[in-house]
């Protein structure tokens, strides 16, 4: 067994209208807003300045505003940055941005599927949108599961540490379903203030202002 | 690290049901794609590579009820159950269940299966249950690269000794969903594919299953799985990087990992959709790795792009490549028709063939590479 020692350094999390940045609330909005409506407001009041933000799925922006914060309380060079893994997971792969593409192609006589909707109907997408905004080019890998995973995200980070094709992970979970969303992220190092075990994974998932 | 080995393997395609009827269609050069015309798939004829229902249906009604599952359930569920008779080894508390699979039962969204049909962990939990796994399957869902991704998460977790061996499937079914969705992209051929070819213009689509068992115990046939990697292009998500970034940031890294330096690379079974600028951009990356003199095939002449499935697919052929010492055909290569140089296989032939190189790329900005190697007694 990998019985090396990995550390989680930073997490970030972003749901019910509120961001949460190592278990610290930053952004509190009204929990009833849409998806939509707060990713906007989000990107408008933190003076993210990307315009490719506005064409992207709502996965697509969840992952892209999670890491954004993420990165930006990381303490990590971009140096390393850039050659850091990415491994997300969620359930709903891109059902959400799915359904949109399956809408358009269902009535024959009303037949409009678009290229700009399609290349959203794969989980992974969101990989490729952080790894361009932030120049990251290591390892990608994307799990669907019935639930959030503990177990899968820790065997995954430590194997890609311990065979060394990767010395950061960003590791994390983000769906998004009709009006449900939810992100968590967090980056296992070599070093780092909280030990990288299933129980601190599965704590500071099931509670944002949890401190291991 | 420990070695890790691919032994059993099974495809299911048009071209057959099992690993040595695909190989021996492969072998004389027959495609498994033709024209269609199936307007609840598209509006138009269209080239692609389907697996007829009613030969399907017949031979899984050995195993099980044909009217409950999906096409794609069906697929995935023949495949495992030939690659599990063949294994050294059964499901145990230490066995992985991976599939791997870019749309999954996506037809669900319009067909006669409940919409619930079309969450991935729910197809993870049919192949579970059908073979009582005892661990909660990982599924992979990494577009195009999702099937050779597959096995390298296998390796890589028994590798680390959290599991001993692991089942892998990996399947995706042609789609009115994906048909025209890459239709809209105006990516698909009017005609069956020509990867790296002048003439090529677009992808086919293709429809297929494949497994595989990955284990630590090395058998008599086993292929080691000595290196792989996985990086992303940081460039664009639909188009492939033109400098081949990602695809030669893992083939490196693969390489490496396996102790091997270019000339120890014997064949590579590359992606080669046939699209401009995907097998341009190959081109480039091979080049960059001085893999240019390298023999070469794509597999998406036989096969079309099978999707998720291709990455495990195409390696299980280039498995058996090794095992027979025979270089495959790339089907649909007439004139090269990219701007660096590749040897791409045009007739079958033999030769020592000690090492495979399988590459994937996708959608994302995603390209995977793993080096197989036969194993020394």
């Amino acid at each position: 067994m990998s019985n090396k020692n990995y550390y989680i350094s930073t997490y970030c999390s972003l749901q019910n209208g509120a961001l949460f940045v190592n278990g610290k609330a930053t952004l509190e909005m009204d929990r009833s807003l849409p998806f939509i409506v707060l990713a906007k407001t989000i990107y408008k009041e933190t003076g993210i300045n990307y315009p490719k933000f506005f064409k992207m799925d709502n996965l697509s922006k969840l992952a892209f505003l999670t890491a954004e914060f993420l990165l930006e309380h990381s303490a990590l060079s971009e140096k390393d940055v850039q050659k850091m893994g990415i491994v997300l997971s969620n359930k709903s792969a891109s059902l959400d941005t799915d359904r949109k593409h399956q809408e358009s192609i269902s009535d024959d006589k009303n037949y409009y599927p678009s290229p700009a909707t399609f290349v959203y109907t794969l989980p992974n997408i969101g990989i490729g949108e952080i790894s361009i905004r932030h120049q990251i080019k290591g390892e990608n890998a994307f799990f669907v599961f019935n639930t959030f995973n503990a177990k899968g995200l820790f065997q995954y980070a430590a194997s890609l540490l311990a065979s060394k094709k990767s010395n950061h992970v960003l590791c994390g979970w983000v769906d998004v379903d009709k009006e449900e969303y939810k992100s968590y992220f967090y980056i296992v190092s070599k070093e780092g203030m909280y030990p990288h075990t299933e129980e601190v994974i599965n704590q500071l998932y099931i509670n944002n202002e949890w401190k291991p | 690290m420990r070695q890790v080995f691919l032994t059993a393997n099974n495809i299911i395609s048009p071209l057959g049901l099992t690993s040595d009827q695909n190989i021996a269609e492969v072998a004389r050069e027959k495609s498994g794609i033709s024209q269609h015309t199936d307007s609840k798939i598209l509006p138009v004829p269209f080239c692609a590579s389907i697996i007829n229902n009613e030969v399907l249906d017949t031979a899984f009604a050995e195993i099980g009820n044909a009217t409950q599952y999906t096409k794609l359930e069906k697929m995935m569920l023949l495949s495992l159950r030939d690659t599990m008779e063949q294994a050294n080894f059964s499901i145990s508390e230490k066995t992985a269940l991976i599939v791997a699979t870019t749309k999954g039962n996506i037809d669900a969204l319009g067909n006669d299966f409940p919409s619930e049909r079309a969450y991935l962990p729910v197809l993870g939990e049919v192949v579970q249950t059908f073979f009582g796994f005892k661990n909660e399957p990982i599924v992979v869902s990494n577009a195009c690269v999702s099937g050779l991704l597959a096995i390298a998460i296998a390796k890589r977790l028994i590798q680390n000794e959290f599991y001993e061996n692991a089942f892998i499937v990996a399947g995706d079914i042609v789609s009115k969903f994906t048909l025209s969705g890459f239709n809209a992209f105006q990516a698909i051929s009017d005609t069956p594919c020509r990867p790296y070819s002048k003439n090529r213009n677009g992808i086919t689509i293709g429809e297929a299953a494949a497994s595989a068992a990955i284990t630590s115990q090395k058998t008599i046939d086993a292929i080691e799985i000595a290196g792989d990697g996985s990086s992303n292009d940081a460039n664009h998500i639909s188009g492939p990087s033109r400098t081949g970034e990602g695809l030669y940031n893992c083939v490196q890294s693969a390489m490496r990992e396996a102790q091997m330096i270019s000339e120890d690379i014997d064949l590579i079974s590359a992606h080669g959709t046939a699209t401009l600028y995907n097998d341009e951009m190959e081109a480039i990356a091979f080049n960059r790795s001085k893999l240019e003199e390298t023999p070469l095939h794509s597999l998406k002449g036989y096969y079309g792009h099978t999707l998720g499935a291709s990455g495990l697919l195409e390696a299980i052929v280039g498995v058996h490549a090794m095992k027979n010492n025979t270089y495959y055909t790339s089907l649909g290569m007439d004139e090269l028709g990219v701007s660096k140089p590749l040897q791409v296989i045009t007739q079958v032939g033999s030769g020592n063939i000690r090492t495979c190189l399988k590459t994937a790329s996708g959608f994302g900005g995603c390209n995977t590479a793993v080096v197989f190697k036969k194993s020394e007694d």
